[in-house]
């Protein structure tokens, strides 16, 4: 599969810290996407590493939005691309988990709404990241951030994050997925499906965040792999209308040895961590009822 | 051969629009600027014009596509008001940054608080450090031409700067006028098709709309001035260039009205001008030497042209609809800067917020004012209290 990939960078020399989630998700996709691709970046990380005038780092043509701009950038350029008959090209967009959750969801629907065929890849790393780590709408819960410090009162984040999935998918979009820098060759997959859609597609993946998270920055492919595992992340598809899960865990690995790896959740008492594994459990539940 | 057409401001933008060919248009409706994007959807069902409409979600998202789909060479257009053009406020200044050379109309309108559709300029006037170039027209022929003239300056590589075309509020993009439609083979002559050195290309892929350092930062900052101070010589030229091929110019900048010899002046922007000149016309065959000057650009703001044509008065009155509360109205302060060096009396009036109508009364007591500037003693006066 990685044979398959395009033998050219699009996305180097940028200032992202080492093991970036990220950066990985935005190069690999580009890999997928190839030189015929027009990107839209949001503020957020990928456009704070990676468009520093003059160290320029994108291989495609690429542009910052807005911050609740990004999609409707892309679907800007793409009525442009038809406009003037430019065919045969990507138009893809990357932003965070607050750039698309929060900020971002409007023009997000709006694009859906319309169908305009553009490719929208979350990279979730959990919390405003490239801002100083503050809490956003995938944060999740018991997370340690700088707006939910944890304290004698509240133990760190008290979200459970929104699911963007679902959100995109009851839109009857044309193509939806989660993804996860642990698994790449079924993320690449994804992508491709994705290239290949004659509508709006929509890519959710997990990205670590080794400054955010407080793992060691060569843990970022290890930690994402530990979270489909133990069932805090899936991997699944929604396509022609019908949820589909990609890969049914039957049996799930400690949770609390996945959380006490990070230091966003090193206060987390025993309580907590049995608290997420009933959401866990839920959402599992919900998941097997709806996609299986 | 004149073709004559009998329609309001908004329909007359349209009208302009259409014949400047944008291949992407894109806009969220808001009162009492949707009449604008209803009549170009029209057109666009009927084929009448070739472009992509596309429905945007918010008045956000309206310019950011429209951005998107410029740097990709595509000439665009969209349109709003208040509380949308507000909305649009981080986008402007993303717009202007990035060089797009977009073009906007705006039907100016009150903001809220206390909610209202009707019409006054702050919501323009608010805007104008966004790094857009302002001008207010007048009437509806004015509408039209100057949506033209828009494109022309805005896609001009000396200025490269978005421009926003306002329109008062249902005084003028509601009220209907006969006007002349320029033929389609004028406009072309005028207006040349877009083409946008930089663009995004799939053969020369490019970065736009980046970052920069505190060091780089001033001097993108100090470009994007010298444009804008730049395209006051190319806007008068090119008025001159559209009256030459349409028989019609506006005066580039700003326009007196019998200033040589006024002792007293009065400042007006957008479409009260025309009443004030009429009251003015009266008071001239009473022997009062007074006149009128008409600021069409707010930005770039006509300085030197307006203390030319102020030379000979001795007092100077600034009228608008707009106030910047807690000191004076926005184009009184511009007025008062660009005379600053000279001993004439300077006196604001503001009124017609919130679409309240300027009377001719109310301009007559205005004029009683500035020839008996002695007894006032308010910087800012409001015109139009009584019921």
């Amino acid at each position: 599969m990685l044979k398959r990939l395009d033998k050219e960078e699009y996305f180097y020399g940028h200032k992202g810290c080492g093991g970036c989630g990220g950066s990985l998700a935005v190069r690999l996709a580009l890999k997928v996407l190839g030189k015929d691709t027009f990107v839209v970046l949001p503020a957020g990380c990928m456009s704070a590493v990676g468009f520093v005038y003059p160290q320029l780092c994108f291989g495609v043509n690429a542009l910052i939005s807005p911050f609740a701009s990004t999609a409707a950038m892309l679907s800007g350029i793409r009525a442009a691309a038809k406009s003037l008959n430019i065919e045969n090209c990507n138009v893809v967009g990357f932003a965070g988990d607050g750039g698309t959750a929060d900020i971002g969801l409007q023009a997000l629907s709006g694009a859906i709404d319309r169908g305009d065929k553009i490719i929208y890849i979350c990279y979730d790393n959990e919390a405003y990241m490239n801002t100083g780590v503050q809490q956003s709408s995938l944060t999740p819960y018991g997370a340690r951030t700088t707006t939910t410090p944890p304290g004698e009162h509240i133990h760190g984040s008290i979200n459970s994050k929104k699911n963007m999935f679902e959100i995109v998918a009851a839109h009857h979009i044309k193509y939806a997925a989660t993804a996860s820098i642990g698994n790449i060759p079924d993320y690449i997959k994804k992508v491709e499906k994705a290239k290949n859609t004659n509508g709006t597609s929509y890519i959710h993946i997990a990205a670590p965040c080794p400054t955010g998270w407080g793992i060691d920055s060569s843990e970022t492919v290890a930690i994402a792999r530990e979270a489909i595992e133990c069932g805090l992340w899936y991997l699944a598809e929604y396509e022609d209308g019908k949820y589909k899960l990609n890969k049914d865990v039957k049996e799930f690995t400690s949770i609390g040895i996945y959380l006490k790896k990070q230091g966003r959740f090193k206060h987390l008492t025993e309580e907590d961590i049995q608290e997420i594994e009933k959401q866990r459990d839920n959402q599992i539940k919900f998941i097997k009822e709806r996609y299986i | 051969m004149s073709n004559k057409v009998f329609v309001s401001g908004n329909e007359a933008v349209a009208i302009g629009v259409k014949l400047a060919k944008p291949k992407v248009i894109a806009a969220y409706p808001i009162t009492p600027q949707t009449i604008v994007v209803e009549r170009l959807a029209e057109m666009v069902e009927k084929q009448e014009l070739n472009a992509e409409y596309m429905y945007v979600e918010s008045e956000h998202s309206a310019l950011a596509a429209v951005m998107g789909a410029s740097v990709l060479g595509a000439r665009t257009f969209t349109a709003t008001s208040s509380q949308g053009l507000l909305y649009m406020a981080e986008v402007m200044h993303y717009a202007s940054g990035g060089r797009v050379p977009l073009v906007m109309m705006n039907a100016n309108r009150a903001l809220a608080l206390p909610w209202s559709i009707f019409g006054d300029q702050r919501d323009s006037l608010s805007m104008l450090d966004s790094g857009w170039i302002q001008v207010y027209v007048e009437d509806a022929q004015e509408s039209l031409d100057m949506i033209i003239q828009a494109y022309a300056l805005a896609e001009n590589k000396e200025v490269l700067t978005p421009v926003m075309v306002n329109l008062d509020g249902f005084v003028l993009t509601h009220t209907y006028e006969a006007i002349e439609v320029p033929q389609e083979e004028q406009v072309d002559k005028f207006l040349t098709d877009f083409k946008l050195e930089g663009k995004m290309d799939l053969e020369n892929p490019r970065n736009l709309f980046f970052s920069s350092s505190p060091a780089d930062n001033i001097r993108f900052k100090v470009q994007q001035h010298q444009a804008i101070v730049a395209s006051r010589e190319i806007i008068e030229n090119l008025d001159k260039q559209y009256g030459e091929i349409t028989g019609r110019s506006y005066g580039g900048l700003v326009t007196g009205y019998r200033t040589e010899d006024a002792e007293i002046i009065l400042v007006t922007l957008g479409s009260i001008t025309g009443q004030v000149r009429d009251v003015f016309d009266v008071l001239r065959t009473r022997g009062e030497k007074v006149g009128v000057v008409k600021i069409r650009f707010m930005r770039p703001f006509p300085e030197k042209e307006i203390l030319e044509l102020c030379r000979n008065a001795a007092v100077i009155g600034v009228l608008e609809k707009d106030i910047s509360f807690g000191y004076h109205g926005t184009v009184y302060t511009n007025v008062a800067d660009a005379l600053k060096n000279t001993n004439k009396r300077l006196i604001n009036f503001v009124g017609g917020l919130g679409g309240k109508n300027i009377s001719q009364k109310d301009i007559e007591e205005i004029f009683s004012g500035l020839k008996n500037i002695d007894k006032i003693t308010n910087t800012v006066n409001f015109i139009g209290l009584g019921v």
